[in-house]
């Protein structure tokens, strides 16, 4: 797997020192979109290696992080950089829109 | 450029699965472009299917999706896990291009895109979107524990998510403009039993309140034009579809609510060679027997056209 796996115990670390933008997918198992759009972003993730780092958290077991950004649906994709959200993405989109709204990290 | 095939079906649901199915059993051994992130089409997106014959205990939507695709699959369907982005119908071979930059050329072309969630227009409801603005209750009723919310619409889709919401808040508008609902009668019983769910009738949402977050929504009343405010964090929407026809404006008949116009008692279009099935076409019943129904007559009439064209399989 290309992407990496986050946790509310190593959420914040994993931000802080990124040295590359980091997208982080929120997402849970009973999601319908978030299965869906889980094969683009393993494929967005191999084919940007050291441009992007691609991570997931399940916001089932780690209700934390996601109660602490206010997030209401999934999935959403914060990218982050510098340790600051620069860019969300709401609900799961085809890839040739994905790599669009990612345009400015790749 | 790849071989002309007899096939190709564009879309997933119940329509494009059962399509599939028909065409398969045919020998036609159809293409079918499932969508990249539609895959399996609205019931997706639904928990359990109550009125699907055949599942008498019923049966979850996903569950449902997986097994017909599953059965187009066993009689030889090729998926491609794609949308298509472009089309030609026109012509004797029709061209069909994909988000991968693929393109398949077919005699035939059965459309089954169905159709996607309609938005209320608001101007916060895209800012706020993620901040409490949802289209879909199974993903994100989760998020509501033990909060307000609502949900706006008055068919089945709106009824069905307000009861399956009472699961997680506290308490669950049920805001519909008129003062009854086109929902099923046993749903709306369930719903009226809930002691979770209130009511608004007669009111329309005129906007959603909060600037990083929802905290609430401007109602007014449709009769008498008041207005008041209703403290909440959580807003559902489920005013109903719109068909995703984007795709083939200007080259197909569409109505002028962008419904793909079919000739009474059959799929066809005004194309020969084009046929259209399932919410695509369906204003009315928009059903999963309805869908899965006209897929089959899409399938049928496709294979009738291609035998007249002397083609009898792949």
């Amino acid at each position: 797997m290309a992407t990496k796996i986050l946790t509310d115990a190593t959420f914040d670390s994993e931000i802080k020192n990124a040295t590359t933008p980091i997208l982080v997918d929120f997402w849970a198992e009973w999601c319908g979109p978030c299965k869906m759009i889980a094969p683009i972003l393993e494929q967005v993730a191999a084919e940007n290696e050291g441009k992007i780092v691609i991570a997931k958290l399940n916001v089932d077991e780690n209700p934390k992080t996601a109660q602490a950004l206010g997030i209401t649906s999934i999935p959403t994709m914060n990218v982050y950089k510098d340790g600051q959200i620069v860019k969300t993405i709401v609900g799961a989109k085809p890839k040739p829109a994905l790599l669009a709204d990612l345009a400015a990290f790749l | 450029m790849s071989k002309v095939e007899p096939l190709v079906i564009i879309g997933s649901g119940p329509a494009g699965y059962t399509a599939a199915i028909y065409a398969a059993r045919a020998q036609l051994s159809p293409i079918l472009l499932e969508g990249s992130v539609t895959a399996g089409g609205a019931l997706m997106n639904t928990t359990e299917v109550e009125n699907f014959p055949g599942f008498q205990k019923g049966i979850m939507g996903p569950a449902l999706m997986e097994e017909m695709r599953a059965q187009a699959e066993r009689f030889g369907t090729r998926f491609i896990t794609d949308d298509a982005v472009k089309v030609d119908l026109n012509g004797e071979v029709k061209t069909i291009q994909d988000g991968s930059g693929n393109t398949y050329l077919a005699k035939a072309v059965i459309l089954a895109t169905g159709s996607g969630y309609k938005k209320i227009g608001l101007p916060k409801e895209e800012t706020l979107s993620g901040r409490g603005v949802s289209y879909c209750a199974t993903c994100d009723g989760f998020f509501f524990k033990e909060q307000v919310i609502a949900v706006v619409g008055g068919g089945d889709s709106a009824v069905e998510e307000a009861t399956f919401l009472t699961r997680f808040a506290s308490k669950v508008y049920l805001i519909h403009r008129r003062n009854e609902l086109r929902a099923s009668r046993i749903m709306q019983q369930r719903a009226k039993d809930d002691p979770k769910i209130e009511f608004v009738w007669n009111s329309q949402v005129v906007d959603i309140l909060g600037d990083d977050k929802v905290t609430g929504l401007k109602i007014k009343d449709t009769i008498t034009g008041k207005e008041k405010n209703l403290e909440l964090t959580g807003l559902f929407v489920a005013i109903g579809h719109e068909p995703r026809s984007e795709l083939l404006k200007g080259q197909i008949d569409l109505d002028p609510n962008g419904y793909v116009i079919a000739k009474t008692g059959s799929t066809k279009t005004n194309i020969e060679g084009v046929f259209a099935c399932g919410d695509l076409v369906d204003h009315v019943y928009r059903q999963a027997i309805t869908a899965a129904g006209t897929g089959c007559q899409a399938a049928l009439d496709a294979e009738r056209f291609l035998a007249s064209q002397g083609i009898f399989s792949a």
